[in-house]
């Protein structure tokens, strides 16, 4: 059938500047370039082309540039280019529109409408290149009181605590959705700056057990890869119920993606599709849920924080209560922001709530039922910054996840083509050749990096605060204002409207 | 707690929790003890579900949910009833139950043997998967409940009907729905809309007998009952129609 999608983007190339070196055609793996011999010169196929731009950024002699095809139709608010393009895929292909990376619509990005605090004349800001920050924070279950005994030792018996020194986490990616360089670039750089990376729903490659005190380790309803070994492996046990990209919603891992080492990591036969049930079939409701983290902790002999994520929906603050009480350690909340390998396009794109309502309303519910001490909460779902941070903390996390942020970090141009394992940048792939193209010494190299930024940006964000402990700003909404919010987004986030 | 000989271990679990009696369980198997017998077992949940080692444990009573789970190596021997979700995530090892047991009886296990002498529950063997030599199987000595085999990704499947009358069928709607892997086996025969549209019904050759003789033969030995008559009957055998049930499913 003739296609009647138009190329996306358009391909220039500056005849002058290129030397036919075909660094273009070998990097490109969706073969939007090919050498045309009988010419002497490359040519491209521009409806292959999805704008990850690794040719523009190869390119040797920047002879490249690859810009969106500026066709128009006749403008019309509702019948966008988006509109028209996916019923024109379905129609030619009768097929759920996939898609991949986070929700691009325009919903309102409340970071963006939140303003931070700073110290001015009535109490001193602190210099953080010359006095103590403390980051460092412990996620897990805390005592409603302590006991101390005559020596001042602690005679309550606290439950697993897992220290972190930066409030920023690797959110779940599984191997087979990306590559095993990028789990090691990944647990590298968190064993490097402190803190944890996840391994999400595909187990736990024989080689990345030595990273175990740095590693989550994710059991979803697939039960891939799942193992005693492997739930003792890791210091945190994490439950997934839901993603923020496709809330309710399993995993389908193609054939294609389950090579021999996926299949060997994911314990199923080479080549066949790895399906992730919709729901947990062990966990119909919060009593169920009770039942599989109890479960977790019989496995690991109660050695560790259970954690248990859902994506961000309307009820997240009375299922997070459910939640706290059926035994979570640490509440995993993944906003309509949030990020996936493939997911339906429909859903991608239209369920959820975002992750800053969601964050205030768990944790505002939480704290009326005097059980916010017994779960720390952590957030997902767009972080894109240290200032997400800081007033993701401010608004009551504990920490956050990163995944499109480290992605980004690794090479990621959020061209959104993760589902089709074609990555250029050779991320979200298994394609042996695509693969190298992550050196996981230098992927761990600029994820570390990109926390040591983040950890300095944060220092400064206390010191101007006047803070400095993050503990101090956990929580502490007086410290936010909202801009062009109206009373009830106020109301919800519990912040004062900036002026006020 | 008896301690009969060396080891053989006897724990009388009347009102002991199951932290208690899991952490008991623990000590006991660390100090190798080889055959435990838990008599008065009254609800207790995960029991042996941390548990290694190819350890004996005899349950008189009716332990609670997820006997069993995430288990690598044990023989549990229920002389009762037992509860949802046994056998789940199972690595090795086996369950064997005299009398029924509950739903999702050995969701997503990877390997081991489960014999449950009577009836099961709704979408039991759901999600089981085989994966290089791990095969696991559940063998039904009576009839299950829908949603039997759903989403089977490996593994055998053996539903025996022993306790149906005569005339009587499997009642289960939705058999091997989204069966992607796997192999199930009836005894009897079923009809085309209880089976879920992944599944296909083929007759058995001369390697299913083999297989499904074999684990008749465990199961008549568990139970005291006589393989040759169980064999002496018909069987259909199911299988999945499509390896990527999915793969059409989506648009790139």
């Amino acid at each position: 059938m003739k296609t009647y999608l138009p190329s996306r983007f358009m391909v220039e190339r500056d005849k002058d500047r290129c030397i036919r070196c075909q660094v273009c055609v070998n990097q490109c793996s969706f073969d939007a370039h090919y050498y045309d011999c009988d010419d002497d010169t490359i040519r491209a196929r521009e409806d292959n082309c999805v704008g990850c731009h690794r040719c523009v950024s190869f390119c040797p002699t920047n002879a490249l540039n690859v810009r969106q095809n500026p066709l128009e139709y006749k403008s019309n608010f509702n019948w966008t280019s988006q509109a028209i393009e996916d019923i024109t895929k379905q129609a030619e292909t009768g097929g759920v529109l996939l898609t991949g990376m986070g929700n691009d619509k325009d919903y309102r990005i409340y970071w963006d409408h939140l303003v931070l605090n700073a110290s001015q004349v009535t109490n001193p800001s602190i210099d953080p290149l010359r006095e103590p920050m403390e980051l460092a924070t412990y996620l897990g279950r805390k005592p409603n009181e302590v006991e101390v005994d005559s020596d001042g030792k602690l005679k309550t018996k606290l439950a697993p605590q897992v220290r972190i020194e930066i409030p920023v986490m690797f959110s779940a990616m599984s191997y087979g959705a990306v590559s095993l360089n990028v789990h090691k670039s990944l647990a590298r750089a968190a064993t490097q700056m402190g803190t944890m990376w996840n391994t999400g729903e595909g187990g736990l490659h024989p080689d990345l057990y030595q990273y175990g005190q740095n590693t989550t380790v994710q059991t979803a309803s697939g039960r891939f890869g799942v193992h005693a070994g492997y739930l003792s492996a890791g210091r945190i046990v994490e439950i997934k119920i839901g993603q923020g990209a496709k809330p309710g919603i399993g995993g389908h891992l193609p054939g294609e993606k389950v090579s021999a080492e996926v299949s060997r990591t994911r314990m199923i036969p080479e080549g066949t599709d790895a399906l992730s049930p919709a729901p947990h079939h062990d966990i119909y409701s919060i009593e169920d849920l009770a039942q599989l983290v109890y479960a977790m902790k019989e496995a690991t002999n109660y050695t560790k924080p259970i954690s248990v994520k859902i994506a961000a929906v309307h009820n997240a603050a009375a299922i997070a209560s459910g939640m706290v009480r059926a035994g979570a350690d640490i509440v995993v909340l993944d906003g309509l922001r949030g990020s996936t390998g493939a997911a339906p396009k429909v859903i991608r794109d239209n369920v959820g709530i975002p992750i800053e309502l969601a964050l205030a309303a768990v944790d505002t519910r939480l704290r009326q039922e005097g059980i916010r001490n017994q779960a720390s909460i952590v957030v997902a779902g767009g972080i894109r910054n240290s200032g997400d941070v800081a007033k993701a903390i401010a608004l009551g996390a504990d920490a956050v996840y990163i995944a499109t942020s480290a992605l980004i970090a690794l090479g990621c141009h959020v061209c959104q083509q993760c589902h089709t394992g074609k990555c250029a940048w050779g991320l979200c792939t298994t394609d042996l050749a695509l693969t190298k193209r992550i050196n996981p010494d230098i992927g761990a190299r600029r994820l570390s990096n990109l926390l040591r930024s983040w950890s300095h940006e944060l220092k400064d964000i206390l010191g101007a605060m006047g803070l400095n402990a993050l503990e101090s700003l956990r929580g502490n909404r007086l410290h936010l204002r909202g801009i062009g919010l109206t009373d009830k987004e106020l109301e919800i986030l519990g912040v004062k409207m900036a002026g006020s | 707690m008896i301690q009969t000989t060396e080891n053989e271990i006897t724990i009388d679990a009347a009102g002991v929790s199951f932290r208690d009696l899991n952490t008991k369980l623990r000590e006991k198997v660390a100090c190798g003890a080889e055959k435990i017998v838990l008599l008065n077992v009254c609800g207790q949940r995960y029991i042996g579900t941390d548990l290694n080692s190819p350890v004996a444990i005899n349950i008189v009573g009716t332990p609670g949910n997820n006997l069993g789970s995430f288990m690598d190596g044990p023989q549990i021997t229920v002389y009762g009833n037992a509860q949802d979700g046994s056998g789940n995530t199972m690595n090795d090892g086996q369950i064997i139950v005299h009398g029924h047991a509950g739903d999702i009886t050995g969701l997503a296990a990877r390997g081991g043997n489960i014999f449950v002498r009577d009836d099961v529950g709704y979408r039991a063997g759901i999600h089981m998967k085989e994966y290089e030599d791990k095969k696991p199987a559940l063998v039904i000595g009576g009839t299950a409940q829908d949603f039997v085999g759903e989403y089977m990704a490996g593994g055998v499947l053996i539903l025996l009907g022993l306790n149906l009358k005569q005339g009587e069928h499997h009642r289960a709607n939705y058999i091997g729905t989204g069966m992607h892997g796997g192999i199930i086996y009836i005894r009897g025969t079923v009809e085309e809309y209880q089976l879920g549209k992944e599944v296909g019904v083929a007759e058995l050759t001369e390697d299913d007998y083999r297989v499904l003789g074999e684990y008749v033969g465990d199961y008549a030995d568990h139970f005291d009952c006589d393989a040759k008559q169980i064999m002496n009957s018909s069987f259909i055998k199911l299988y999945p129609r499509y390896l990527r049930p999915y793969g059409r499913l989506y648009a790139y």
